[in-house]
């Protein structure tokens, strides 16, 4: 009876109090799915368009309900978490008090491997979460199975090894090495050496682009796709060495921060960065990205870690305390590592407003090196100077996966069949930008007014767009060099003509502007005499 | 304290047996796919250039005849027949999916103009410049039991003489009556051996003639002075008239809103108009560079085909001013007569150079059984070049045909004689008084006026 009691006190609890609250709840994952405003179609003046046009929008608001049912009703997982009871503080909870509370499949998740031979270990995950790439700084690289916790291969190449990253699966991964950047197969073959890149510092991929990207000792950027191999760019970034470098994973953003304070984002076709913006008083010690793409976290040797606001670039939040490594997880908890000690931050309720949310640390002598989230896992890897440990944070991971996103239970059918789709859709270089939702939208016709810097881009593209026609290759003695440049002058005077005959406009209007307000001063009386006389 | 960590059991997510299909978890949230209007984008592309590989629209030849085919005929109740006519008196009933004849129609002895089946199918009427319309059994089984036997022609079941030639035929809609054009327009009944009834306007000969498929008592007519008629079987005299500057040489009502119809003109344009207000065309479908011949609608009533004069085959879309798709090929010469098969996955079309033509209406469809998944990515594919069709790139691979050389010179000099006389017409209107030279839009240039 009493239980009975007890079941149904539960049972009250689980359920939402009224109606209200549940369409509540929907109306916001609905938000989520519908990924912006629609369209307003006030200044259509073509009916039938505005007829498609509103259907379209129709189904889409079908979709988003459909998606924030199925995410309410149909997902195998829910998310974990840490609630504290009574006084007790979240921050204050050891592993051990929850490994207690916890069963015996996450149990095999917390552990630490001792290696002290072969230096500080950094590490890398493939996006499933299922596989991780060890590199030790004595030259040990490894790449282990994380669901069956086993060694798939292990090598020694007998140099300093500063980076290891997974390519687009497990079967390929690179390591930053004393002189190159070499490529590595799952058996441990070396593939490639990767010589123009250098000696470099730290090595990021891009998946959806299939491009490997490298910091190197003196300060120089390179990418290069790792389909064919060509390097797409290299920059001399200018501001000196730096091992601080992170994917922005919203937009393939690469952003490096420099000794100066300074953190710069490129684009691979370009050579001057996108943004420049000046983020602590001494240099930047580690930098990470949101998953969502607004947000920042910079951590620098002034002793101070800042949360970023990538859309108005102000800081959110400072806070004190040192961090030689950050890394944001998949559900948005920020985790800072410095010496032996790891800090954990969550943001309440998705105010962005980080606190403390867990603590742990280890044994004196271990210095952490590198912090990574185990993806759609609530585990966290540290590789340390000791070798790595693993340990559990409840609530970072994505509980439900996407089979065709990241599939941690891929049979290699699977995993081939996904590399080629993969490939089909590789996007190219030139898609990168700050704001990846601009492709596909059309550019406004110009109504007010153009600055002159934006006119002047204009005119530049235009000129570029022109110089770099191919003319034909004519024959019979009718190619001579001096008609060729003849004609190439011609197309950029051409192309520039329309800029031109608008500027004249312009200055007309201006100058009869100005005729007209003259006409309308008050002159004096005793310059009335000499005022234009408007003929009648 | 609460504790709950994320746990999953590869039993779980991993099939048992191997006889069983994978399992496939799904999660629609956007923050995990970065970067999708990028993947969009480039699917796109990708989807419009598999088009492109994969569009053979031509499917084969129906090869027989040993004069140009100047008509044809499909039967509404059967898919896989159609028949066709020809300049020396020669009619045949094809099977489309083995492009063989079934059976010949011999007896015409000059040139077959029209050629049209009744609406049950049992009935073929032909009509031709030896001014004789003749009447065919054409019921499936009476011509199933012929094609057994040995002897591969029919007799037909009825012949009416008449004074003039004859130009074109058609059948009303679900009964017994059919009109011939020539002289003019004359009603007959499959039973008697004279017209019923004959309606004239004007002293030129009438050179098509269709039935409204909603409204069967409606008909619209073309004749050889330049004019469009339309006739209703219940009144003593015609409805209305409308002149235009060139002469329309066939006319097709569209079967889903039989309120339209679309007209092939002598100027290489099709005319939309409403037939309640025929002052002004709902639509001008130019792409042509030479006289259309003949047009017909696709049964889902979005699409028409039109042959022309300038041996190309294409398809619009209902609304639309310029044309979807070109059909050409170096051996297909003038085409004068172009059918949509009756599901609308097929177009025919008769030319000059004596064959009947199997076209796919859209070029790169896949034939035959399509396995859903197959079908999925073929919508998916749809969608989104439909979402980024605006976009140069994906626009110019979608554009891209190939055009005969003549036709790419006609279509550039045409378009630079317009030009020419759209920019000289600008100038007149910058140059003088505001108001006081007007346009008219084309949908009115090229009706001179409407007669009651």
């Amino acid at each position: 009876m009493d239980e009975g009691q007890e079941n149904q006190a539960i049972i009250t609890k689980k359920k939402p109090s009224t109606h209200q609250d549940i369409s509540d709840e929907l109306d916001l994952k609905i938000k989520k799915y519908l990924r912006g405003e629609a369209a307003s179609f006030e200044d259509l003046k073509d009916r039938k368009l505005k007829r498609q046009l509103s259907v379209r929008e129709e189904l889409y608001g079908n979709a988003a309900k459909a998606a924030a049912k199925a995410e309410k009703w149909l997902m195998p997982n829910e998310g974990g978490y840490l609630e504290a009871e009574g006084i007790e503080k979240t921050w204050r909870i050891k592993q051990e008090a929850i490994a207690k509370e916890v069963g015996l499949v996450n149990l095999r998740n917390l552990y630490d491997i001792v290696l002290p031979d072969l230096g500080p270990y950094t590490l890398d995950f493939t996006s499933s979460g299922r596989y991780m790439a060890v590199g030790g700084r004595k030259g040990h690289l490894g790449i282990v199975d994380m669901i069956n916790l086993s060694l798939i291969k292990e090598l020694q190449v007998g140099e300093t090894v500063r980076d290891v990253v997974f390519l687009h699966n497990e079967l390929f991964f690179a390591a930053a090495q004393k002189k190159f950047v070499y490529m590595y197969n799952r058996e441990g073959t070396e593939i490639h050496c990767l010589r123009e890149h250098g000696a470099a510092l730290k090595l990021q991929f891009l998946k959806n682009h299939f491009l490997l990207a490298s910091v190197n000792k003196f300060g120089q950027l390179h990418y290069q796709d790792i389909t064919m191999g060509d390097m797409v760019g290299n920059f001399r970034t200018g501001l000196g060495r730096t091992n601080v470098m992170e994917v922005n994973p919203f937009n393939a953003v690469v952003g490096l921060g420099h000794a100066g304070g300074t953190v710069t984002m490129w684009k691979p076709t370009s050579s001057a960065p996108l943004v420049k913006m000046l983020c602590h008083h001494g240099p930047v010690s580690a930098l990470a990205f949101h998953s969502n793409g607004h947000l920042m976290a910079t951590a620098g040797k002034d002793k101070r870690i800042k949360l970023w606001d990538l859309r108005k670039f102000e800081p959110l939040q400072t806070i004190t305390g040192h961090a030689n490594t950050l890394d944001f997880s998949q559900k948005g908890l920020l985790a800072c590592g410095s010496g032996s000690f790891v800090r954990v931050m969550n943001d309440v309720s998705g105010t962005q407003n980080y606190s403390n949310y867990m603590n742990h640390s280890m044994a004196k002598g271990y210095q952490i090196g590198r912090l990574a989230f185990r993806p759609y896992e609530d585990v966290l890897a540290i590789g340390h100077s000791m070798g790595w440990s693993s340990i559990l944070i409840p609530g970072a991971g994505e509980p439900n996966f996407d089979t065709w996103v990241a599939n941690p239970f891929e049979t290699s059918k699977q995993r081939r069949e996904k590399e080629v789709r993969s490939l089909l859709d590789k996007l190219p270089a030139e898609t990168i930008m700050l704001d990846p939702s601009k492709i596909g939208t059309v550019k406004s016709t110009r109504r007010e007014k153009v600055t002159k810097q934006e006119r002047e881009t204009e005119i530049e593209a235009a000129v570029e767009a022109a110089k770099s026609t191919k003319l034909k290759n004519k024959t019979k003695g009718r190619n001579k060099p001096g008609k060729k440049m003849q004609k190439k002058q011609d197309a950029i005077a051409r192309v520039k003509r329309p800029y031109l005959e608008e500027k004249i406009n312009e200055e007309q209007n201006i100058s009869q502007k100005k005729q007209k307000t003259s006409e309308n001063v008050e002159l004096p009386k005793s310059l009335q005499r000499f005022a234009r006389k408007k003929s009648s | 304290m609460k504790v709950k960590v994320i746990s999953r059991s590869v039993d779980d997510f991993t099939r048992e047996r191997s006889q069983d299909l994978q399992r496939v978890f799904r999660n629609y949230d956007p923050s995990l796919r970065t970067q999708e209007k990028a993947v969009e984008y480039v699917r796109a592309l990708n989807a419009v250039k598999l088009d492109k590989i994969f569009a053979r629209p031509f499917i084969g030849a129906m090869d027989g005849h040993i004069d140009g085919v100047s008509c044809m005929a499909k039967n509404p109740t059967q898919l896989k027949w159609i028949f066709s006519g020809a300049m020396d008196g020669d009619i045949r009933l094809w099977d489309i999916a083995s492009r063989r004849t079934v059976c010949q129609f011999p007896g015409h002895q000059g040139a077959i103009r029209g050629l049209t089946v009744s609406t049950d199918g049992r009935m073929l009427v032909s009509c031709g410049t030896d001014c004789t319309v003749r009447l065919w059994n054409a019921s499936a089984d009476n011509l199933m039991e012929l094609s057994n036997s040995t002897k591969n022609s029919v007799e037909p079941a009825s012949v009416h003489v008449g004074k003039n030639a004859y130009l074109a035929v058609d059948h009303q809609w679900d009964s017994e009556l059919f009109a011939t054009a020539g002289a003019q327009v004359d009603i007959w009944n499959h039973n008697r051996s004279e017209p019923i009834n004959s309606f004239q306007w004007g002293s030129d000969s009438v050179i098509s003639v269709r039935f409204n498929p909603g409204e069967p008592n409606l008909l619209a007519t073309s004749a050889n002075d330049r004019s469009i008629m339309l006739y209703d079987l219940r009144m003593v005299s015609p409805v209305r008239k409308m002149i235009m500057m060139t002469k329309t040489n066939s006319i097709a009502w569209n079967p889903m809103e039989p309120i339209n119809f679309t007209a092939a003109n002598e100027d290489g344009n099709c005319y939309s108009y409403d037939a309640r207000k025929l002052d002004e065309a709902k639509c001008v479908h130019r792409d042509h560079v030479s006289a259309v011949m003949d047009i017909d609608y696709s049964p889902t009533g979005r699409e028409f085909v039109t042959g022309s004069y300038d041996r190309t085959v294409r398809l619009f879309y209902y609304n639309s001013g310029h044309s979807r798709e070109i059909y050409h090929t170096k051996r297909m010469q003038r085409v004068f007569c172009v059918k949509f098969s009756g599901d609308g996955s097929y177009v025919i079309s008769g030319s000059d150079d004596t064959n009947l033509r199997l076209w796919k209406a859209k070029a790169s469809e896949q034939l035959g059984v399509v396995l859903p998944r197959e079908r999925k990515k073929h919508e998916y594919h749809a969608a989104i070049k439909k979402r980024y069709m605006h976009l140069p790139e994906v626009k110019r691979i979608e554009r891209h045909r190939h055009l005969p050389k003549p036709i790419y010179k006609a279509a550039a000099l045409m378009r630079a004689m317009s030009d020419a006389k759209k920019r000289k017409e600008e100038r007149r209107k910058a140059h003088s008084a505001p108001g006081s030279v007007t346009t008219q839009p084309l949908r009115r240039r090229r009706i001179i006026k409407e007669v009651e």
